[in-house]
C-alpha cells in the first residue's frame, strides 16, 4: 500500500494566479498516447537507400551492373571456349582446319559441320571467330572481366593511397599539411594523360624481366604499369577531399573529446574522422572506377594496355579496326559495351552521390 | 586585393615553371630509366655502330652530364636529332605535326565552347521541358564515350556508310571528322557545366528584379545571367585544352592526320626516345601553360573568388 499523498493545496489567495487544480482533470492513457508521434528512427544508410531506392535511373543502372558482373563471371565458367584457344591449330592426332578463322556470327567451321552431320551437339560461336581462330564472344567477355577488374582494383588503390594521404594532412594540419599540398599540388599539375602514355611506355620495357616466372608476368606488364601509374598520379584528389573533409570534421567536439581522453592520433583518424567521411569515400570511388576503365581502355588502344593473348575492351577494340570496312560489329561490340559500363557507371555514381550526400551536388 | 592577386599570380606561375621542370626532369630520367638504350632492340648492331650511334647523342657521356646538356636544350626548346627519323631534328618534326594538331584542336575547343554554353542555356532556360532532357540524355551518353570510340563510330557513319567525307584527313573536308570527334566529350561536359551554374544563376534575385524592370528577356539571359554563368565553364578551359591533345592521340592515328598525336603513337612504337620525350615535354608545357591561364583568367572575371 503506497502512502497516500496529499494533494490538496492550500487556500488560495484570491488574486493568485495559481491554478485550482479541482478545476482539472488527469489525461487519460489513451489521450497519452495520442500525443506520441510515432515515427520510426532511420538510420543514415537506410535513409540513403530510401533516396537511391527512388531514383529510377541510378537503379536501372545499378541492376544493369550486376547483370553484367554476373554474366562475366559465369559465363567462362560455361563456355565451352576459351579466350585464347585457337581453335584452328589442331591439338594431337587432329587435322589443322584453317576455316575456323574469321567465322562470322553462328558459323561453322567445315570440321564442326562434320561433327553436326554425325549428329553431335556444337555450340554456336555466338560472334564468330578472330583471325586467329579464337571465339570472339568469350574473348570479349573476358575482355569485359579484364575492363571492369582493373577499374575496380585501380580504383582501390586510388583509395587506399588517397585515404591515408589525406587523412594525415587533414589532421596534423599546419607545416605538415602545407608541404603535403605544395605536393599534391605538383602532382596535380603535371598532365596526367601525357604521364601515363610515358610511364606506361617506360614500365612496359622495364618490368619484363624484373616480373619473369612470377605469377606478375601472368597479369602482363601493360596491366602492372596501369597500376604502378594510378598508384603514382591518381591518388590527389581523392586525397584533396578527404583532407578537406577531415579538416571541417576534426572541428567538432567529439574529436576534442577523445583527445581528451588520451586517443591516439592513429585511432582518432580511424574510428572517428574517417567513418564520418565514408560517403564521400564511397562515392568518389565509384566515380573513379569509369575513369579508370576509360584510361585503361585508352592505353589499350594505343598498344600499351593489357599484353597479348589476353583481351581487353580497349586492345578488342584496337585490333578488330580494320574490320570497319567489312564486319562492322567486330569494332561495334567492345567499343558499346564500354559505353554501356562507363555510362551505367557514372549514372550510378550520381544516384550515389545524390542520394548520400545531398549537399555535394554539382 | 591588388596586392593579393599579384601574390596569388607569382605562387601560381612559380608552381607552372616547378611543374615543367618536373616533367622534363621525369620524362628525361625515366626513359633513360628503361634497360638496353633505344639502339638495343635493333636486329642486331655491331659493337662498334652502337657506339658510334651512342656517341652521335651523346649517350655515352655520364648520365649528369646528359642530363645537364638535356636541360640546356630544352630551354632553348631544341630536342636534339630524331633516333629513327633520319637527319630530322626533334623540334622541326613537334613543329610541323603542331601546325596539324593546333588547327583541329583550336576549332574543336572553340566548337566546343560555344555550342556547349548554347546548348547549355537553352537546357536551363526550358529547364524540365522536353528540350532539356533531349540534351541532358545526349550530354550524359557523350560523356560516358572514349574519343577512339567515337571516332570509329563517326569514321563507320559518315564514310563507310553514307560516304559523307573523306575518311583520310589530308583530304579536303576530311579534318571535319577529327574535329568533331575532339569537339563532343568537351562540348558535353560545357553544356552540364553551363546548365548547373545558369540554373543557379536563373534562380537568383538580380534577375527577377531585372524582369521586373521590363528587361526584354534576350537581354536578360545576355546581359545578366550568362555573365555570371561563364565562370565555372573558364576553369575548365585548361582541362578541356589536355583532353583534346591526348584525345587527338587516337583521332589521329583513326583518320590518318598526320599531326603531332601520330607522330607521338608512331615514335612510341618505334621507340624513338628523342621523339618520345621532346613530344611530351611540348604537349606538357602546353598544357601548363593553359591550366595556368584559365586559373588566372578565372580570377579576373570573377573578383568574388576568394584568392587565399
Amino acid at each position: 500500500m503506497s502512502k497516500k499523498v496529499d494533494t490538496s493545496l492550500p487556500a488560495k489567495n484570491p488574486l493568485s494566479f495559481q491554478l485550482d487544480l479541482s478545476k482539472w482533470e488527469k489525461a487519460s492513457t489513451t489521450e497519452k498516447e495520442q500525443q506520441i508521434v510515432e515515427r520510426e528512427s532511420v538510420t543514415f544508410f537506410r535513409d540513403g537507400m530510401r533516396r537511391l531506392w527512388k531514383n529510377k535511373v541510378a537503379i536501372t543502372c545499378a541492376f544493369l551492373l550486376i547483370v553484367i558482373i554476373l554474366a562475366v563471371i559465369i559465363i567462362p565458367m560455361v563456355y565451352p571456349y576459351s579466350y585464347d584457344q585457337q581453335l584452328s591449330v589442331a591439338k594431337r592426332g587432329q587435322i589443322p582446319d584453317a576455316t575456323y578463322n574469321e567465322l562470322g556470327p553462328m558459323e561453322y567451321s567445315k570440321t564442326e559441320l562434320k561433327k553436326i552431320e554425325n549428329g553431335e551437339k556444337v555450340f554456336p560461336h555466338i560472334l564468330g571467330t578472330d583471325s586467329l581462330g579464337r571465339d570472339y564472344f568469350i574473348r570479349v567477355v573476358y575482355g569485359t572481366r579484364i575492363s571492369l577488374s582493373v577499374g575496380l582494383f585501380a580504383s582501390i588503390i586510388v583509395l587506399i593511397i588517397g585515404t591515408l594521404y589525406g587523412s594525415i594532412s587533414g589532421y596534423f594540419g599546419g607545416k605538415v599539411d602545407l608541404i603535403m599540398m605544395r605536393f599534391v599540388d605538383i602532382i596535380y599539375s603535371l598532365p596526367d594523360m601525357l604521364m601515363v602514355v610515358l610511364f606506361s611506355v617506360v614500365f612496359n620495357r622495364t618490368l619484363e624481366p624484373l616480373i619473369e616466372g612470377t605469377f606478375l608476368s601472368k597479369l602482363g606488364t601493360g596491366m602492372i604499369s596501369i597500376f604502378i601509374v594510378f598508384a603514382l598520379l591518381y591518388w590527389v584528389s581523392m586525397a584533396r577531399l578527404i583532407r578537406g573533409q577531415i579538416l571541417t570534421i576534426k572541428q567538432q567536439e567529439f574529436i576534442l573529446t577523445a583527445k581528451a581522453l588520451g586517443a591516439k592520433p592513429a585511432r582518432i583518424i580511424r574510428k572517428h574522422l574517417l567513418p564520418n567521411c565514408i560517403s564521400v569515400i564511397v562515392i568518389s570511388t565509384a566515380l573513379q572506377i569509369p575513369n579508370a576503365i576509360f584510361t585503361e581502355s585508352f592505353l589499350s588502344f594505343l598498344g600499351l594496355g593489357v599484353s597479348i593473348p589476353m583481351p581487353s575492351l580497349g586492345s578488342l577494340a584496337n585490333d578488330n579496326l580494320s574490320y570497319i570496312y567489312s564486319d562492322v560489329y567486330r569494332l561495334m561490340v567492345p567499343a558499346l559495351t564500354i559505353c554501356v559500363i562507363v555510362l551505367s557507371l557514372n549514372l550510378f555514381g550520381d544516384g550515389l552521390r545524390d542520394a548520400f550526400d545531398p549537399k555535394q551536388k554539382k | 586585393m591588388d596586392k593579393k592577386f599579384l601574390y596569388y599570380l607569382i605562387k601560381r606561375v612559380l608552381l607552372a615553371i616547378v611543374t615543367i621542370f618536373l616533367v622534363v626532369t621525369i620524362t628525361f630520367f625515366i626513359m633513360n630509366f628503361i634497360p638496353g638504350g633505344p639502339f638495343q632492340s635493333e636486329k642486331s648492331v655491331k659493337p662498334e655502330t652502337l657506339a658510334a650511334l651512342n656517341a652521335k647523342f651523346g649517350l655515352d657521356k655520364p648520365l649528369g652530364e646528359q642530363y645537364v646538356n638535356y636541360l640546356k636544350g630544352a630551354a632553348t626548346f631544341d630536342f636534339g636529332p630524331s633516333m629513327k627519323l633520319d637527319g630530322r631534328q626533334v623540334t622541326d618534326v613537334i613543329l610541323e605535326g603542331f601546325a596539324v594538331s593546333a588547327k583541329t584542336g583550336l576549332i574543336a575547343a572553340a566548337c566546343a565552347l560555344v555550342l556547349g554554353m548554347v546548348f547549355g542555356s537553352l537546357a536551363a532556360v526550358y529547364h524540365n521541358k522536353i528540350i532539356d532532357r533531349i540534351i541532358m540524355v545526349v550530354s550524359t551518353a557523350f560523356v560516358a564515350m572514349p574519343s577512339f570510340i567515337v571516332a570509329t563510330l563517326l569514321l563507320w557513319l559518315f564514310c563507310i556508310q553514307t560516304n559523307v567525307f573523306p575518311p583520310n584527313g589530308q583530304e579536303p573536308g576530311g579534318l571535319v571528322l577529327p574535329i568533331i570527334s575532339l569537339m563532343l566529350y568537351p562540348m558535353a561536359y560545357v553544356i552540364r557545366l553551363t546548365r548547373s551554374s545558369m540554373l543557379d544563376v536563373l534562380g537568383q534575385d538580380y534577375i527577377r528584379t531585372a524582369k521586373a524592370k521590363g528587361v526584354s528577356g534576350t537581354k536578360v539571359l545576355f546581359k545578366h545571367a550568362l555573365r555570371n554563368a561563364v565562370t565555372p565553364v573558364i576553369t575548365y578551359a585548361g582541362p578541356m585544352i589536355a583532353f583534346i591533345i591526348t584525345g587527338s592521340l587516337v583521332v589521329e592515328k583513326i583518320f590518318v592526320v598526320p599531326g603531332l598525336g601520330k607522330y607521338f603513337v608512331s615514335s612510341i612504337t618505334n621507340r624513338d626516345y628523342s621523339m618520345v620525350m621532346g613530344t611530351t615535354i611540348f604537349l606538357a608545357v602546353i598544357v601548363v601553360i593553359m591550366m595556368l591561364l584559365s586559373d588566372i583568367l578565372y580570377k579576373i572575371f570573377d573578383p568574388r573568388v576568394d584568392l587565399s
